[in-house]
């Protein structure tokens, strides 16, 4: 098994396993490759069995797949997890002074540490927000932060994804399959739970209830069953013990929500929706939004009902203004950051287009507002042909596009269908802030299936692994 | 619960039960077409009342002209056109479960959806080549299988009570209907509480309903259209019968109850007392058609009411 020796190995260094992981390697060299084979094939079945599925689109109408559960599970060190996290919640912290900031006094905008019309011009800023107070001044109460590891301790955040963030419904699942196939592992290994991470979820959302309001009622808003996460959202929904609502389930009326329900009309205070800003309101956004509820905006400006997260949080995870959150972090917590950025160049500056265009074949080109691993170039990866097409694109339209290095991802050993293999991976961990700011050890650990590949989307054919962070 | 779940529910049972039935009045027609016919009758009579009494003689005229067993068939049994037809009631089925998939047990949910799964496979021409009698029959069962699970293994709560509502209500319609293409059909000197001359169509009415057996047990004579109006109104102990039904109907809307239900539960529990009371002789010398055709009204009339107190208001 030849290793690229460019990448970090989370499992192995040099020819050594590393110490966090010796319990598991020497579990797993013990294993019979045939009783491993059978897990694997155990975990699909079980995967198929209880609908734990996610809709492509793009293939037709109604398309359902799996995404690939990977059996060995990426395991992180207390020590790194301490690191990690400490950085995760200033970062989030920032983030969510930033976006309180921008709507209110714009001090950030005024001592001139981010341009002004970037802030203000940007399509996912919502002027909308500008003067209203939300409970707490949180905007963002749940964050998927995507963070890559290059090399021992240097982790870097890819992006903030501060809308609707999903995979916590994998993180949870494959928590609970692993549990199932390996009880012997947990035996051994201190592995943090994740398992109370609904629980988290509801009281985070409870406690950002509008003033006044003793005992908030908390519901799920979905797009319907045919939104790529459907799943998710009927998953939170139950393990939380909430109403999982469609805009048509709601209503307001003088400034207050409330949910039809076979009792009549039930007040609403909290919603946690999984619906983009543009869908929420079709008197306020999008007039054709079917998914919506008519004046619920309203609502919201009067203080009346919590949207999680807030309207308007798109803006502070947007590519453009990534570059800037260390900056953030300086500016509302005089600290320095502890979680690295990815240098980043912003095409809509001429020398660093210039740049960008001088080294397409060794970087990464995403659009600005683009998610989901759509519309990017991976340089090293890519054809001629593929470069050359981002090269009019970037010439044509260079304020829609950022580049960055094509950073070392560290890798995992993964069952692939030669065997074990490392592949690449990253974690989205899922950073909760109401009273205070809190998560469950880990996140979603996402890994490329492909050799060599550096995309992680389940869209893009991703697949998943359990995480453990161990305890001391 | 969430009205939108409530009325999901509702609508599952009642289109399943619909689907149920349909079969069950194609079966009936389907049988006597094939009897050689009494007199002067036409050879698609029993056809032509059926679609009447179903209020899709236009739909049909418009869609196929002339009455064949096959195009008859394909309309009540394939056609998109016809929102009563058996694969409309069982997609409808299917899709209101898979809206609420979340609250059916996976029994239920899996009963539902590998029926639509199978009524996809079929096609018209082996249908009819293998005569329908055999799919009519696979269609009750699976309304079995789908009701059975329902009850087998869901919480007995407000979900189950709004699909067991959805089922009498329907079937209610249903069993009023059958009765109504029979009995509208009459010659006016018929002579109801004798036996009747015509064996075969009234034991082929018994059987649509699952009740030939249950007529001899009753009743051990001859069958005669009074006493088989008695046994499918009146007699509370057949499952099918209008009184059986609204006694289900008026138990379930009892136990859902909310503030604004009182008077739609005054309704059924009105009619559901007259069912009790009532003497078929007395049914019968007001005229049965207009009394049926009342209570097709009232039962109209109850849909329309739980729409609105409870469901998702029709007239949004």
């Amino acid at each position: 098994m030849s290793k690229a020796p460019a990448f970090f190995d989370e499992m192995h260094e040099c020819d050594r396993v590393r110490t966090h992981y010796q319990d598991y390697a020497a579990w797993l060299r013990a294993m019979p490759p045939e009783r491993l084979a059978a897990k694997r094939a155990e975990a699909d079945a079980l995967f198929h069995r209880f609908g734990i599925t996610f809709a492509v689109y793009g293939e037709g109408e109604g398309t359902e797949r799996l995404i690939p559960f990977d059996i060995i599970p990426r395991i992180i060190p207390a020590t790194e997890w301490k690191q990690l996290a400490d950085g995760l919640r200033q970062r989030v912290r920032a983030l969510n002074a930033f976006i309180g900031d921008i709507y209110h006094g714009q001090a950030i905008l005024k001592a001139g540490v981010i341009p002004e019309e970037q802030v203000l011009c940007n399509v996912q800023y919502r002027p909308e927000m500008q003067g209203v107070d939300v409970p707490g001044g949180i905007y963002a109460h749940i964050a998927g932060v995507d963070v890559v590891r290059a090399g021992a301790g240097e982790f870097y955040v890819l992006e903030d994804n501060l809308r609707v963030p999903s995979g916590v419904s994998y993180m949870l699942e494959d928590r609970r399959m692993m549990m199932r196939l390996f009880p012997e592992l947990f035996a051994r290994n201190k592995v943090a739970p994740v398992e109370h991470y609904p629980d988290l979820l509801l009281d985070t959302l409870r406690g950002v209830a509008p003033l006044g309001v003793a005992d908030p009622t908390v519901v799920v808003l979905t797009p319907g069953a045919f939104n790529s996460a459907y799943f998710e959202h009927a998953f939170l929904a139950q393990q939380m013990g909430v109403e999982l609502v469609e805009g048509q389930d709601l209503f307001v009326e003088d400034e207050q929500v409330f949910m039809r329900t076979t009792q009549g009309p039930q007040r609403v205070d909290v919603i946690y929706r999984r619906i983009d800003d543009d869908f929420l309101d079709p008197l306020a956004f999008r007039p054709d939004s079917m998914l919506g509820v008519p004046g619920l905006l309203s609502a919201y400006r009067a203080g009346r009902v919590t949207l999680s997260n807030a309207i308007g949080t798109g803006v502070a995870d947007d590519k453009s203004i990534y570059p800037f959150v260390p900056d953030m972090v300086r500016f509302y917590l005089g600290e320095e950051p502890i979680l690295n950025n990815v240098p980043t160049w912003q095409c809509r500056r001429p020398d660093d287009l210039a740049h960008v265009l001088a080294h397409l074949p060794e970087l990464v080109v995403k659009e600005v507002h683009g998610a989901g691993g759509y519309g990017m170039l991976v340089g090293p990866a890519a054809t001629k042909s593929e470069i050359e097409k981002f090269r009019q694109l970037l010439l044509a339209f260079p304020e829609r596009y950022i580049a960055q290095p094509t950073l070392a991802l560290s890798t995992c050993p993964t069952f692939v269908e030669s065997g074990v293999a490392p592949r690449h991976i990253d974690l989205r961990p899922f950073v909760l802030s109401g009273r205070e700011v809190r998560f469950v050890p880990g996140g979603l650990t996402r890994v490329a299936l492909k050799a060599g590949s550096l995309v992680v989307n389940s869209s893009q054919g991703g697949g998943t692994k359990d995480t453990w962070v161990l305890e001391d | 619960m969430l009205s939108r779940t409530a009325d999901h529910l509702y609508w599952m049972a009642r289109l399943m039960e619909r689907a149920e039935n349909m079969a069950r009045m194609l079966d009936t027609s389907h049988r006597v077409s094939l009897m050689p016919q009494s007199g002067d009758a036409a050879p698609d009579s029993a056809w032509r009342s059926l679609l009447a009494n179903l209020g899709l003689d236009e739909a049909y005229a418009a869609r196929y002209g002339k009455i064949t067993s096959e195009s008859l068939l394909d309309f009540m049994i394939f056609s998109q056109d016809n929102p009563s037809s058996i694969a409309n009631c069982l997609r409808g089925a299917r899709e209101n479960a898979h809206a609420v998939r979340g609250t059916l047990t996976s029994e239920v949910w899996e009963a539902t959806n590998a029926t639509w799964l199978a009524m996809r496979e079929q096609n018209p021409a082996t249908l009819l080549e293998r005569g329908p009698g055999e799919f009519f029959e696979w269609v009750k069962y699976r309304s079995h299988l789908s009701r059975g699970a329902a009850l087998g293994t869901m919480m007995a709560d407000e979900g189950l009570r709004f699909m067991r509502l959805g089922t009498f209500l329907e079937r209610a319609d249903n069993t009023a209907r059958i009765l109504d293409t029979k009995f509208r059909t009459l010659p006016a000197d018929t002579e109801l509480a004798a036996p009747a001359p015509d064996y075969y169509p009234w034991s082929a009415l018994l059987h649509s309903v699952s009740a030939f057996e249950t007529y001899r047990k009753a009743y051990r004579d001859l069958i005669s259209p009074q006493r088989v109006a008695d046994l499918l109104i009146l007699r509370p102990d057949m499952p099918r019968s209008l009184s059986r039904c609204m006694k289900e109907v008026y138990a379930n809307l009892q136990a859902l109850a909310n503030r604004r239900s009182v008077e739609t539960e005054r309704r059924a529990g009105e009619l559901e007392a007259e069912l009790r009371f009532a003497r078929i002789e007395n049914l019968v010398e007001g005229g049965l058609p207009r009394w049926l055709d009342r209570f097709l009204d009232r039962i109209a009339d109850l849909g329309g009411r739980i729409a609105d107190d409870f469901l998702v208001p029709v007239s949004r």
